[in-house]
Formats: C-alpha cells, structure tokens, sequence
C-alpha cells in the first residue's frame, strides 16, 4: 500500500436525502492511493448511495467529493465522462447486458466507451475472462445462460477491462455460496494487487471485509462512526462494530421491526 | 372551496413540473447528438426494429383503412351523386391524416412499449449506471439511437402505408363499386399535391420522435420492479398516442390553416 499526501478519494460533509429521509448525513471518510477500503454497515445504512455519490451517479445536496485532489461535485457530462475512465465499478447484481454476449459486456467499455476496435477489444476480454478463471468458450454465451457466480466473474472481468485506477465492489459475495463467495473474494484481491489499483468496496459480510480490505470503515446512522485497519476489527472498542461484527441483536443498532 | 383550488394548483404544477422533466430529458438526450461518439449500429438495429418488423402490421391496417375509407365515401357520397369524388377522398384523407395516424397509433403500440419494456428492467437491474460507470453515456447510447431512429424511419413506413392503403382504396373501388381503373387511378393522381404527401411525412418525423421519447422516457424512469415497468410500457403507450393526436391537429393548422 502506497500513501500519498493527496488522497486518492477523499469525502468531505456528504449529505444525500431522499425526499425526508436523510440517508447521508455527514459523511468524511479518505481512501489512499493502491488502499483497499471497505465500508461495512447494515442494510439500508447508505452504503450504496455513497458508492454512487462518489462515481456521480447521484447528487449529493452538499459536501464534497476530490478525487487525485480535484472536486467531482456538479462536473459537467463530459468532464463527467472523462472522469469515469478512472473508474471500474462491480455491482451487486452484476448488472450485465443481457442482450450481449459475455465478451461483449466484458469487452463493452472497450468499445463504446473509449472508442477501440472490436476484434483487439475482444482479446482483451477474453484475457480479462482468464484472469478471472473462465474460458473462450464462455465468452461466447449469453449472460442468462450462466451461473450466479459466473456472473460475477465476468461482471469483475468487466470493471478490471480497461485497467481503471479506481475500482468499486457493491456487496461482491451477497448471494452467493460461501466457497463461490471465497472465490470472488480471492479473485478481488488478486486484480487489486496486479493492477495495483485502489479499491473501494461496500458489503455486510465480515468474512469478506476481512479478506479484501487493507482498511474498515463502518457507516451508521448517516456517517462514519469507526474506521481503522482490518486486521484492529476485533478490537475496536466500538460498540456499534462490536454489535455489527458479533452479528447480535442487542446493542446499540436497533432494527427496525413492527409487529404485524 | 379552498381546498379545491389548493387540489387544482396542485394537479397542475405536477403536469407542469412533469412536462419540464420531459423536455430536459429530450433536450440533453438530443445535446449528445451534437459531439462524439455516435452509435451509427445501434441506429441501424432500433431503425430495423420500428421500420422493418411493423411492416406487416402497418400494412395490414392501412389496406383494410383504404377499403373501408372507399367503402364509407362511395356509400355516403351516393346520396348526393358525387360518387366520382371516392379516389380523391381516398387519397387524400390517406396521404393527409390516416396514413400517419394510424401508423404512428400502430408504432406507439408496438414499439413505444417494447422501448418502455427493454429500457425499464435496465434502470431496475443497474445496467444504465452500468453504462455510466462504461465511460458511456446511458442517454447518448440508450435514448438518441431510437429518438433517431424514430424520426427517419417513421415517414419511410407511413410512405409504404400510402401507398398500400391507396392500393385498398382502389381494390375496392375497381373490384367491388365497379370504378373503372384508368379512371379510378387518373381521380387518384389528379387532385393530390406535394404538400398533401409532405405534411403526412413531417407528421411521421414528429409521431416518430413522440413514441420514441414517451417508450424511452418511461422506461429510463421506470421503478419498482416488474409492476413498474409495466406501468412505464403502459405510460409509453397512452401519453404517446393522446400526444399524437394533439400534435396530428397541431401540424393540420401549420399546414392547411387559411
């Protein structure tokens, strides 16, 4: 892990609602250059809505958000879009183009994004899809014709495709079996080390914060009420992380549940 | 009494803040026309899809158009012996109002909700912010190729529409009310002028661009799973057809008016 004096992603007093319902309510939280940082918090806690306040797929009402040093808040569609070159974002669905074939979503940024020719883009993807232990063959295929878990691997195939600096994993193991969840896991930190990118992930599952994350942040209630490296977890001292981590039901965050 | 007014204001300043969207969402989508890249395949796919594969269903309607509209004049003109009047009729009322409507009431139908139906589940299962994160614009990739694709294919079809329902016109005519076919064909060419073809061709331009917008606008904001993407079809469909009506008696005025 390389620090660097300017962050690579650096948020400042985010503040996102959604009518009445403030979901970020003061968000602050940096991530360094080549860092693997993951944001743990419970469903509904805005986890995902920070990811997307930080790729500009939702205006935040205030705050602000740097990337390399340079705000991000209100840029026009094309500074927009040059920006997104920086970016590589896997989601929780996968989100793959299902009337394209598998090379062709892998190979899809490729192409229209940034204007490469299709044969040259496509051995590119086919490389991409070894990387992430799928073969030729599969390429070939539709998205419907695949496994849950073979969906996320081409989907990671497709944010790595174009090499992007920063790269965003939204719940990358929810659904799947916990061997297929290791998979994923291991595949995660194996193209963060070889492209040494830096990393931003969101998830509720512990196993895989600890096994892809240099650093944990934990979001509650609005904002950041705990970060420090992953491997101080255990012992943060954090009733909330304690709560979230020992999977309880008792402690500070309440659920909430209503009779029926 | 308050109450009333206060429900009114309020219906209206949704319809307004509504058509404001609608016209933002037009208007940046349309902006990404004017720089790079553009998807020259993607048009190509959406301009197959509305032209070619509504062929037959616009071909079908507008024939049984034309055999009725001879059928209704040949029966209503009987009564004041202006029988001979049937093959100008025909044409113009094909070329004029019914070739565009009925194609652009056909082409919402069909495509406005498959538009609404393919860029709906998009929007639910992440694959427009997909496109974002792609480097790719979801409005200059998703909705220009079809407002595009609307605008040039929908006067190609309603000229194939003419001609067919024309075509009705005189099978009746010849075949049924005993016309003869020389003459039938001479009444047909006879009063029919330029602007008569022009004006249901740029009624086509504009039925083309409102079912494109209303099927991808629908869709794009689609929420709420597979119930609202069916709501968005169902939306695309009907606001595209009241639409069509509106602007057929908006161009009617531009170009007839005296």
């Amino acid at each position: 892990m390389t620090r660097t004096a300017v962050p690579k992603i650096s948020v400042r007093r985010l503040k996102k609602s959604f009518g009445r319902n403030r979901v970020l309510d003061g968000v602050d939280i940096d991530c360094a250059t080549g860092e693997s940082l993951v944001i743990i918090g419970g469903s509904g806690t805005g986890k995902s809505v920070l990811v997307k306040c930080i790729l500009g797929l939702l205006q935040p009402e205030e705050g602000s958000i740097r990337i390399d040093g340079a705000e991000t808040v209100g840029l026009r569609r094309t500074a927009r879009e040059r920006l997104m070159q920086k970016f590589g974002m896997l989601f929780q669905g996968s989100a793959l183009f299902d009337s394209l074939r598998v090379w062709e979503n892998v190979a899809f940024g490729l192409i229209q994004g940034r204007g490469m020719e299709r044969q040259a883009a496509k051995k590119i993807a086919l490389a991409k899809l070894a990387s992430v232990g799928l073969g030729p063959e599969i390429g070939e295929l539709r998205p419907a014709e695949l496994s849950g878990g073979m969906q996320k691997r081409v989907a990671l195939a497709r944010a790595i495709a174009a090499e992007p600096e920063i790269l965003f994993f939204d719940e990358p193991t929810t659904g799947l079996d916990p061997i297929m969840a290791d998979v994923i896991n291991d595949l995660i930190v194996k193209c963060v080390r070889e492209v040494g990118t830096t990393a931003v992930s969101i998830t509720h599952d512990m196993a895989s914060a600890r096994k892809i994350g240099d650093r944990i942040a934990m979001l509650h209630g609005g904002r950041i009420v705990w970060e420090g490296s992953a491997t101080e977890i255990d012992r943060s001292g954090n009733p909330y992380v304690d709560q979230f981590v020992n999977g309880r039901a008792e402690g500070p965050i309440q659920m909430e549940i209503r009779a029926a | 009494m308050l109450r009333f007014l206060a429900a009114i204001g309020a219906v209206f300043l949704r319809f307004l803040a509504a058509t404001g969207r609608l016209v933002v969402f037009a208007g940046v989508a349309l902006a990404t026309a004017f720089s790079p890249p553009i998807y020259p395949r993607v048009i190509l796919r959406e301009m197959v899809n509305i032209g070619y594969f509504s062929l037959p269903v616009v071909g079908l309607t507008a024939v049984f158009t034309g055999m009725v509209l001879a059928l209704q004049s040949y029966t209503g003109f009987s009564r004041f012996a202006a029988e001979g009047a049937v093959a100008t009729v025909v044409v113009l009322s094909i070329t004029r109002e019914l070739g565009p409507v009925i194609t652009g009431l056909m082409v919402a139908g069909r495509v406005g909700a498959a538009m609404a139906a393919e860029i709906g589940p998009r929007r639910v299962t992440d694959q427009i912010d997909a496109l974002a994160t792609l480097s790719t614009d979801p409005l200059r990739y998703l909705v220009l190729p079809r407002l595009l694709a609307g605008v040039i294919t929908l006067p190609m079809l309603v000229l194939v529409a003419d001609i067919i329902g024309v075509f009705g016109g005189y099978l009746i005519g010849v075949y049924k009310l005993g016309f003869n076919p020389e003459a039938y064909l001479n009444r047909t060419q006879q009063y029919l002028e330029t602007n008569d073809v022009v004006s249901g061709l740029v009624k086509a331009a504009v039925f083309g661009f409102i079912v494109a917008l209303m099927g991808c606008y629908h869709g794009y904001y689609s929420r709420g799973g597979a119930q609202g993407v069916g709501q968005a079809t169902t939306y695309a469909v009907v606001s595209a057809s009241v639409l069509i009506l509106i602007f057929n008696y908006v161009i009617t005025q531009a170009f007839f008016a005296r």
